[in-house]
């Protein structure tokens, strides 16, 4: 009775924090078939991300093979110094220190993008802004209070908030301070590869899936031609 | 081998097993009526899905891991690393949402046909026997991913039971195997997802068609077409089962598999609906997701539970929900079978519950607000009115007179006429003018007619009128 009371008004509590995070996300721009694309993700991923965020469940190997990129190519440019082809993507984090320094373990990151959503991934990583409360002094717009320091701030810059006040109520703006070492665009085209690559990761049979579902439906209106006509000469008989 | 040899083979065993005798009493002379409609798919198709469950399962347990440390991984093992894994997985996944529509529709056939009427009630309580299972089945199934979805909504679902006064909290108990939802619970549930309940659903299927081949099916007319037979004891109006309706239901099958594989290759998740988002995060007992919401095809009775404001009795809601349907036999007073030539009344009542399962379905997706709450109640209050009113508003029915012989309705392509007819009422030629008329893109048929406002209202108010008169 009281677990299910508990319960209960959890959902309720959480459907509070849901509406908070009513954040309009930006688009992003995926495609998963764009192998280039893919593989300047990967690679932003290993520089920028690898270091507390492993994704388990694919190896190096697969990248190379689903990419058509050398073996040899994809350790020497993307893989770390000493990884192996057959290695999964695995932080050398220790956990313990990671919930020493942020306060939790830095999550697998192999099915992020299915269970976020790509638009979310790309908003996320666009929306740090400076926050003088906050211990990385970065705060992010579309998950308040995130433990998670921004890794990219070199790249992007920094933003701070605006707030403006329109008629539908406060609206939310970030504005860029100081330039990065990137421009708006190249940031973008950035972030927009880390997340094609995510989103790959995420289920590497798409890949496979999209391109032969079209067969199989070739095959199966086929099929349903020559079935209906044989129950059309099996039942002409009938009235 | 011999031809000669080839038939003492087979003639051994057809002394010993009555093969040739089951093939005829249940394929070539099992007479179905000649009038079956696009509804009367779906049983079939539901026996297409089930085999695919088996199958597709088969496979999935020699690479899944019951046990809740690697439970997870070994799915998405299953999903990177095994050969044709994803499609095996993405076959069992979306079959288990293809089976729950294609059981919904085939219960709203009987429903429809009145197909769980005297002689018919046995079969539909088989039927309904089936749902039941069919549920536990799926439920038991979703835990085993071992995602978020799969632990707080096992959680949140054997909870339940602990509302039921006195034994409540030793029940839930006793059902999950510890005081959580925990590898005692995925083990268990594992074994009764593989073995049990599919045992039970085969046996369930079977007495099912054996209930349904002693008495003969229903149809879209709802007449007992064993009533008028030709001097060899045929049904005048029946036809055999093998080969008319397996070539038809092949054709089906065909048009089935086309929209099963458009979901496996190109939507899996179906928007969260059939693969939930949260679900591809482990399941961790530490943090509650955001927003627990049942598979969809739960929704219905889950927006009944939420609907009533206590909790036992939201139990006992969501569990008459289902009851009732079993009584419906009972429930209902009216000899008329079909749809076609019931009364007013019955055919406004099927619509009105429809409609509110479907907007229960709807609720049952979404977050509980106060408004969202009190919507869901007066579709509970229909959805019970439907069923525990019945007894009384079936009695005020006037029907219609029942033919004698069974109606044969326009096919789809031959209603393919009238059609174009009426796509021609709601658009009118183009007049050609002089500037654009010769532009090879303007002599196309769309560019040369434009809709034509008066024929629009015509057909418009046609419809409508048929509309009204079809629910008199």
């Amino acid at each position: 009775m009281k677990n299910l009371t508990t319960l209960l008004l959890l959902m309720i509590l959480s459907f509070g924090v849901r509406a908070s995070e009513g954040v309009k996300l930006q688009e992003a721009d995926v495609d998963v078939g764009d192998k280039t694309s893919l593989l300047r993700g990967a690679k932003h991923f290993v520089t920028y991300c690898l270091g507390c965020h492993s994704i388990k469940q694919v190896r190096y190997l697969r990248i190379a093979l689903d990419t058509h990129a050398d073996e040899k190519e994809v350790l020497k440019d993307i893989a770390p110094f000493g990884a192996s082809i057959y290695d999964q993507l695995h932080s050398a984090m220790n956990k313990h220190d990671a919930e020493k320094w942020f306060g939790t373990q830095p999550p697998d990151l192999s099915l992020v993008a299915r269970s976020r959503g790509a638009d979310w991934i790309y908003s996320y990583l666009k929306s740090y802004y400076t926050d003088k409360n906050r211990p990385f002094g970065v705060n992010n717009l579309v998950f308040e209070d995130t433990a998670m320091p921004n890794p990219l701030w070199q790249l992007q810059g920094e933003q701070h908030e605006v707030i403006r006040k329109t008629i539908y109520g406060d609206r939310i703006d970030l504005v860029l301070d100081k330039e990065g070492v990137l421009s708006e665009e190249e940031f973008d085209i950035m972030v927009n590869d880390l997340v094609t690559f995510l989103v790959y990761v995420g289920e590497p049979a798409q890949l496979e899936r999209e391109s032969m579902g079209k067969y199989v439906l070739i095959f199966l209106f086929l099929f349903f031609g020559l079935a209906y006509l044989l129950k059309k000469e099996y039942w002409k008989d009938i009235h | 081998m011999k031809p000669s040899r080839l038939n003492d083979c087979g003639e051994w065993v057809l002394d010993r097993f009555p093969l040739a005798s089951l093939w005829k009493d249940h394929m070539t002379h099992y007479y179905a009526p000649k009038n079956f409609n696009f509804w009367y798919f779906f049983g079939s198709l539901a026996l297409l899905v089930l085999v695919n469950q088996f199958l597709t399962g088969i496979l999935l347990t020699m690479n899944y891991k019951p046990d809740a440390k690697l439970a997870f991984d070994s799915v998405e093992y299953i999903m990177r690393d095994v050969s044709w894994g994803w499609l095996v997985r993405y076959m069992h996944s979306t079959g288990a949402s293809a089976f729950f529509i294609v059981v919904y529709l085939h219960m709203f056939r009987g429903i429809m046909y009145g197909s769980f009427k005297h002689p018919r009630e046995l079969i539909w309580i088989f039927g309904m026997l089936i749902f039941v299972a069919l549920m536990a089945e799926a439920f038991m199934g979703y835990l085993l991913p071992w995602g978020q979805m799969s632990y707080w909504g096992a959680q949140v679902i054997i909870s339940l039971f602990s509302a039921i006064p006195v034994i409540g909290d030793d029940l839930s108990l006793w059902i999950r195997g510890d005081y959580v939802v925990s590898d005692a619970t995925l083990n268990r549930f594992f074994a009764f997802h593989v073995i049990a309940v599919p045992l039970v659903l085969v046996m369930l299927v079977f007495m099912h068609i054996v209930a349904l081949h002693e008495v003969g099916s229903n149809n879209p007319d709802g007449i007992d077409i064993k009533k008028l037979k030709d001097k060899d004891g045929v049904p005048l109006d029946g036809i055999p089962f093998h080969p008319y309706y397996s070539v038809k239901d092949i054709a089906g099958v065909g048009v089935f598999l086309i929209f099963f594989a458009t979901i496996i290759f190109y939507m899996p998740e179906m928007g969260g609906y059939f693969l939930e988002h949260a679900n591809f995060i482990p399941a961790d007992s530490m943090k509650t997701p955001e927003h627990i919401a049942p598979l969809w095809y739960f929704t219905p009775f889950y927006a009944i539970l939420r609907a009533i404001p206590d909790k036992f009795a939201g139990v006992i809601g969501m569990g008459g929900a289902i009851v009732v349907l079993f009584l419906l036999p009972w429930l209902d007073r009216n000899p008329v079978r079909s749809i076609r030539y019931r009364g007013g009344i019955y055919k406004k009542a099927l619509a009105l519950f429809v409609i509110s399962f479907i907007a229960l379905g709807y609720l049952g997706t979404q977050p509980a607000t106060p408004v969202m709450t009190n919507i869901a109640r007066v579709f509970t209050a229909i959805y019970f009115g439907f069923f525990l009113l019945m007894p009384i508003y079936t009695r005020w029915e006037k029907t219609k007179p029942v033919p004698e012989r069974v109606t044969v309705e326009l096919s789809l392509e031959e209603q393919i006429p009238a059609l174009i007819e009426a796509f021609e009422e709601i658009t009118e030629l183009n007049p050609v003018s002089e500037d654009n008329s010769q532009h090879p893109a303007f002599r196309s048929v769309f560019f040369s007619r434009r809709p034509n406002a008066e024929g629009i209202r015509k057909v418009t108010t046609r419809l409508a009128k048929k509309l009204k008169e079809s629910l008199d």
